[in-house]
């Protein structure tokens, strides 16, 4: 191909800085001590350190998936450090000025301002930095209507009765290899509670921020939407760039009662590593969310655009009868990023329905795989499903696949898939610069449009932001 | 004698030199294809270039548009008194080359509208007019769909996406219609229309060229210059243009083949 096209920039990563600050951390390695020590340090109620130990234990005779169409060495987890935190002067901080001003700087600086005067104006965010929650904005606000906003280890002190209930209803502890890594060892994460009846009056944001170079990032993130409440979600992501790969094996479990909708997205932009694969992020979540309740109703958003490797699979546990799943996604990746990623949507309760939209960027040589389960059991009467994967290819070198399963079980349900692949190459960006229009606009035309039906679903600041966002990283990436 | 006809028969002797193309040499994945093409064209004048399949003729109209697949080995191309070779192809869309592509390509996600939209504008930008806003682009639009007689829901549709052959090639001149080309080259426009969609596309090339503009028509068939009479025919074949003359050379390649014209020519020339 060309080298018209190439010669336009490649935007380096612009939140690839690293804060300098002192940390408490434990030394590398895992082990049941290491468990105790992680409980411990967070003076956490008895239940939460069996919770740990009993995920400890299985996970010790689990195995790694290898059925991901990704490829990575070994990972020692025995050379990971399970939990760093920045020091902090007091125990317990009283209000945001309390906080060591180098972390508020490094939130300001990746746009996420924690401080009274310039935080935006309604969206609330906790902020995390590498294992621990650092700050929550808007608690007192959110109190007012009884909704509870609040870093996970707050909540395990506060309100346990709550935790207690809910962690690991959604994602057990052995639920996978990560997933009972996670629940051993998880550090912080966002607790979130909206009490019955009640729309949560403003966007709840978590921000995490990998910061130490040797650290794992376990967060553990729970929302419960009581009977006729809501809440809109949005989860951001970024970390330095090291040459060194980090792991990040994160949980989120939802859970929607009675006429409950929780509308969660994600705009993730981790590390990719370089142009030559060296560092990235290794992704490895497992997001999920139970309809428990009739008429109840989970929406994932995604746009992952970073990650060396992205392992991740949203999905939708559809009990309550009437019950709604849906998964839109965009997910890029350039240079020699992997993802596999996609989602499950599982139909238990009558009527129940789901969409899938599905859109995947690959460019450079990177590898792009969605994976999707369309499962309707026996009793999921009328139960529809409607599925739509679309592949773009930029550029000779870039490979998507499409792996959808589908399991009926019950003959009244009605399941449509569709899938389609376009391709961004020389010929169609010569077809636009010959009506005049330049590479990028012509890139960014194409982007937008194509991911249109899933950014049309992201709150309207972060639509922006995605589209931006995407733009981006895709600069040279044709030529 | 229609009017446009009218107009366009009226060459002035000294218009000015739109393109001029001179010993011209390229070649695609280090295969040589353009073997030193010779040509002229003058303000208010049509051109057409005829010859077998695979003799060069899309090659020479991406060389001019610029397409990056095609390097250019020798030769040189003069647009308006200004090197075409040194202009980025955008650059040189925007200075009113216009290429209707032989086989335009299918965009999904962007509407036929925006695309249409950012082109025009991108042109004006280059002429230092103001950006028309959608409201006032809509109207234009309208104004120029009458030209090719085409359905304003084509204009909601992606670009290209699930067009038939033909309502691709309108859609070419639609587009020529909107950006106003000086110089307009037409790569088998024809191929593939049945005969009232070639009298659609033949009308609307027969009401933008005038005696400011050029158009060179890239066709196969004789069919096509009983709706559009050009001042000048080409032949062109094995990367070179072999033989020129007036409309009738168009005539005679019908009734004797490629073959037999070809032929002669290489007579002539002492190839
Ligand atoms: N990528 C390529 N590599 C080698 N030869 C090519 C390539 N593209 C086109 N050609 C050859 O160039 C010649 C001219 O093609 P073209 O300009 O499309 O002819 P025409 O438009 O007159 O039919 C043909 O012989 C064709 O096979
Ligand atoms: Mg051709």
């Amino acid at each position: 191909m060309s080298a018209t096209v190439n010669t336009l920039v490649n935007q380096p990563y612009k939140y690839g800085f690293i804060t300098d600050i002192e940390a408490d951390t434990i030394p590398r390695g895992l082990s049941e001590d290491v468990v105790r020590l992680i409980s411990a340090k967070k003076n956490e109620p008895e239940f939460m350190l069996e919770f740990r130990l009993k995920a400890y234990r299985q996970w010790l005779k689990m195995t790694e998936p290898t059925w991901p169409n990704v490829q990575y060495p070994k990972i020692d987890y025995q050379n990971i450090i399970y939990y760093s935190a920045p020091k902090q002067q007091k125990a317990k901080l009283n209000s945001l000025d309390e906080v060591d001003p180098t972390l508020l700087e490094t939130f300001e600086k990746l746009g996420i301002s924690l401080s009274e005067q310039k935080r935006l104006s309604n969206v609330a965010v906790d902020a995390i930095f590498d294992s621990v929650s650092v700050a929550t904005t808007f608690k007192e606000k959110l109190a007012k209507d009884g909704v509870i906003f609040c870093s996970i280890s707050e909540a395990l002190q506060e309100h346990p009765e709550l935790v207690q209930k809910y962690l690991g209803s959604v994602v057990p502890v052995a639920d996978n290899y990560f997933a009972a890594l996670n629940a051993a060892v998880f550090s912080d994460g966002s607790f979130v509670y909206i009490p019955k009846n009640t729309k949560c009056p403003m966007e709840l944001s978590t921000y995490f921020r990998i910061n130490s170079g040797d650290t794992g990032q376990f967060e553990r993130t729970l929302i419960v939407a009581e009977a006729g409440s809501s809440v809109s979600y949005l989860e951001g992501c970024t970390a330095p760039m090291y040459d060194t790969n980090q792991l990040h094996a994160a949980v989120v479990e939802l859970v929607a009662l009675d006429n409950a909708e929780i509308k969660y997205s994600t705009v993730q932009n981790w590390y990719a590593g370089d142009e030559n694969g060296k560092g990235g992020i290794y992704n490895f979540v497992t997001k999920r969310g139970l309809c428990q309740g009739v008429n109840s109703k989970i929406s994932w958003t995604q746009v992952e655009t970073g990650s060396a490797i992205t392992w991740k699979y949203p999905s939708c546990v559809l009990i309550g009868d009437n019950s709604v799943g849906e998964f839109y996604s965009v997910a890029l990746t350039n240079h020699k990023q992997q993802a596999d990623t996609g989602t499950k949507m599982v139909h238990v309760g009558k009527n129940t329905r789901s969409t899938i939209i599905s859109k995947g960027i690959s460019a450079g040589g990177s590898s792009n795989s969605y994976r999707g389960l369309v499962k309707v059991n026996p009793k999921a009467v009328g139960a529809r499903n409607y599925s739509q994967c679309d592949s773009m290819l930029i550029g000779d070198n870039a490979h998507a696949n499409t792996f959808p399963y589908i399991q009926v079980q019950n003959n009244t349900a009605q399941v449509e898939h569709e899938a389609s692949t376009s391709k961004i190459g020389v010929d169609q960006l010569f077809y636009f610069s010959q009506r005049g229009i330049s590479a990028e606009d012509a890139i960014s035309m194409m982007i937008s449009g194509f991911c249109k039906d899933v950014f049309n679903q992201l709150p309207m600041e972060f639509a922006v932001e995605a589209d931006r966002l995407l733009s981006l990283k895709l600069e040279g990436s044709v030529g | 004698m229609s009017i446009e006809e009218e107009k366009r028969t009226m060459i002035v002797e000294n218009s000015e030199v739109v393109l001029s193309v001179r010993d011209l040499t390229a070649e695609v994945d280090g295969t040589p294809i353009l073997k030193g093409v010779n040509l002229e064209v003058k303000a208010g004048e049509i051109h057409a270039i005829m010859g077998p399949n695979g003799s060069g003729k899309s090659t020479l109209s991406k060389v001019l548009a610029g397409h990056p697949a095609y390097e250019v080995t020798g030769g040189e191309v003069i647009y308006r008194s200004t090197n075409l070779l040194e202009m980025e192809p955008e650059e040189r869309a925007r200075a009113g080359v216009f290429l209707a592509f032989q086989y335009p390509m299918e965009i999904p996600g962007v509407s036929n509208l925006d695309f249409l939209r950012v082109a025009y504008n991108s042109r004006r930008k280059q002429q230092g007019l103001e950006e028309l806003d959608s409201f006032d682009f809509d109207e234009l639009v309208q104004e120029k769909l009458d030209v090719v007689k085409m359905n304003p829901a084509f204009l909601s549709r992606s670009l290209n996406e699930g067009f038939s052959g033909g309502e691709k090639k309108r859609n070419e001149i639609l587009q020529m219609a909107l950006l106003e080309p000086k110089l307009a080259i037409l790569d088998e426009t024809d191929s593939g229309l049945d005969i009232d969609a070639l009298k659609i596309v033949a009308n609307g090339v027969n009401q933008v060229a005038n005696s400011e503009n050029a158009t060179i028509l890239i066709t196969h068939y004789q069919r096509l210059l009983n709706y559009i009479v050009p001042d000048f025919v080409h032949v062109m074949s094995g990367g070179r243009i072999i033989t020129s003359g007036g409309k009738e050379l168009a005539l005679e390649l019908e009734s004797q083949g490629y073959d037999g014209v070809v032929e002669q020519a290489a007579i002539e020339v002492g190839v």
